[in-house]
Formats: C-alpha cells, structure tokens, sequence
C-alpha cells in the first residue's frame, strides 16, 4: 500500500512539477512586470502570498496603474467567481477535517483542481490535490519572489511558449473525462459557448457562461422522466439510482489514474 | 489604497473558494444532481482551457498559441506522458514564434 501511494505520489509530483515550472516563470513574470507598473515589493509579493490567483493579479496591476483600484477589484472578483463551483465539486477531496477544507480552500486554483478531479475520489484525489495545490502556491510565490528581484532581466514567458503549456496541460487532464458522453456534450458546448462570448462579455463571464450547458443533461433528464413506462431513452449510462453515488463520474477516469503514458 | 484593494481582492477570492467547499456539505442536493458538479466543473475547465488557447485580451491570440496547444491535445489523445505534452505544447509555439509566426 505504502509503495503503491509512493509511485503514485512520484507521477503526480512529476506531472505537477512540469506545471510548476511553468508557473515559476510566469510567477516571476507577475513579479518583474508589476514591480515595472510601480507596484512596491510588499504588495507585489503579498498578492501573490494572499490573492494567489494568477489571472486576477495581472488584471489588477493593470488596473492599478491605469488608476481604477475599484474596477480591479470588481474585474477580479469576477475572475474568480469560477472558484465557487469548483468548491462544490471538490467538497471533501480537501480532507475530512474543518482545518484541511480552511486551508486547502486557498490553495484551489484551476489546476488544483484539475489535477485532483482526475483521480479517483478518495484518498487518492485528496493527495492530489494537496500534492498539486502546495506544490504549485509555491512555485508561483518563487517564481514572484524571483521577479521582484530580477525586474527585467525576467524573460518573456510568450518567447518560451508557455501561454501553451497551461491551456495544453488543462485539457491533457480532463481528456479522460471526456470519454463519458455526457461530460464531453456538456464540456465541448460549454467550452464553445466561452469561445464565441469572449469578444463579448468581460473576462471572467464568459467562462461561466459555460455553466449554461448544464441544460442539456437536465433537458436529457426531464425528456428521460416523460418518456412513457419509463423507457429510458439515450440518457447516458442510465445514471439514474442504480449506480449513483460519487464514484459513478470517476469510472472513466480510473483509466487514466492507471497511468496513460505505459 | 493599494492595501485595500488587495485585501478586498484576497478575501473576495478566498471566499468564493471556501464557499463551495464548505456549502457542498449543507447543500441539499436532489441524488441526480450531484453527479453534475464534476460535470460542471469540467465544462468551467473546458471553457478556461479553449479561452486561454484562443483568445487573448478579448481577440484571437494568434496562430502559434493555438497550435502548440493543437500538438498538446494530439499527444494527450494518443496518451503520451503529461510532462512530453506540456514541452511539446510550449516548444511549438515557441519555435513558431522564434520563426516569426505570431
């Protein structure tokens, strides 16, 4: 049991560790770039340490610096928003403990959370999530620290690529997820949706928009309710109460704990 | 004024994330939909994965991003190691860039 967690500890630091050096650069990115907007350190570093929230933090140093602190907060808060469903769907996976679910809460970004949802619930999706969550907060707060030092002798993370890694990295984790049809219809619409309403709405809306496909499982349900004698038409996997429960969405993603890569 | 908006930003955010992994155990979900919070989360990732392949300050981010992220999601689907998938995504757009497609 303890070598089996070992090497499975092992593949998901290795796969962390590839994000997390990504993150080191970007991080060192956010550093070198608001420290230049004229962002002292402290607030520099302290937003990374209490914010923690890549995306926000760019927004709000430019924000700051055109001089609008109240449409950083607001553009920010609705960044973040996303997190909320995140909590939902993560609930226990940060541990049994009221301390674990207070502290693991700060450590939830996209990541995170992709990487803990790929596993299996149980302890497994716990120590991903731990694993990554940690792992990642300090990286990012590194790769600040190293900005704020450096200034602009920090490199162009577009030069390396590696607006691609994360995106890349993001839908490499929830491939396998997508063999369930109804996660994939509710994915793929979900993602087109964010797509097309990006030059629209501003940022942060369009990505909850994607919620908005969660009619279709529910429109599948009800069609599925009405249908007579209860002859349940195509609704995925019949996941009515025979095989409800938490473990049903992690079927498919079992696979991939397996490891894709032998 | 700085201190404050990042103290709002901060207590904003952590709020939100706390909220759902606090309410997930008050919450009274009917059985069926429960299975849609994994479901939703996906779409969230979904949408943030496809936006920051695409997009880029509300426009298209070009051709390299797109297309290292295009190599990412080939090796992903004939399940190349995470790690290969991750360099491989960001070495192609960085080449491309350092060929002078944008």
């Amino acid at each position: 049991m303890r070598t089996a967690y070992r090497t499975r500890d092992g593949r998901i630091l290795r796969d962390v560790a590839a994000i997390g050096a990504a993150m080191v650069a970007v991080g060192a990115s956010f550093g070198a770039v608001a420290v230049a907007a004229g962002l002292p350190a402290w607030a520099t570093l302290s937003m990374s340490v209490l914010l923690y929230a890549g995306g926000a933090q760019f927004m709000a140093v430019g924000l700051i610096a055109a001089g609008s602190p109240l449409a950083a907060v607001l553009a920010g808060l609705l960044l973040n928003a996303r997190h909320l469903p995140f909590g939902l769907a993560l609930g226990g996976a940060l541990g049994p403990r009221r301390w674990q679910r207070l502290l693991g809460s700060h450590f939830m970004t996209d990541e995170a959370t992709a990487f803990a949802l790929a596993r299996p619930a149980g302890p497994e999706r716990r120590r991903a999530f731990w694993l990554a969550g940690v792992l990642l907060f300090l990286a990012w707060n590194a790769g600040t620290v190293l900005g704020v030092v450096a200034g602009g002798a920090v490199g162009d993370p577009g030069a390396l690529g590696l607006d691609a890694a994360f995106p890349a990295g993001l839908a490499a984790l929830l491939l396998p997820g997508l063999r369930d049809r109804e996660t994939r219809r509710v994915a793929l619409t979900g993602a087109a949706l964010a797509v097309l309403a990006t030059p629209l709405l501003p940022a942060g809306l369009p990505v909850l928009l994607a919620l908005a496909a969660l009619v279709l499982p529910v429109l599948a349900r009800r069609r599925a309710a009405a249908a007579p004698d209860g002859a349940a038409p195509a609704h995925p996997g019949g996941r009515s109460a025979d095989h409800a429960g938490p473990g049903d969405d992690d079927e498919s993603r079992v696979v991939r704990a397996g490891e894709a890569s032998c | 004024m700085l201190i404050a908006v990042i103290l709002a930003l901060a207590t904003g955010t952590y709020g939100f994330r706390v909220a759902g992994v606090l309410l997930r155990d008050r919450l009274e979900l009917p059985e069926w939909s429960r299975h849609l919070l994994p479901v939703a989360a996906a779409a969230l990732l979904a949408a943030l994965a496809a936006t920051a392949a695409l997009t880029e300050a509300g426009g298209f981010a070009g051709y390299a991003r797109p297309a290292g992220v295009l190599v990412g999601l080939v090796l992903a689907w004939r399940r190349a190691p995470f790690v290969l998938i991750v360099v491989a995504a960001a070495g192609t757009t960085a080449l491309l860039r350092l060929l002078g497609v944008a």
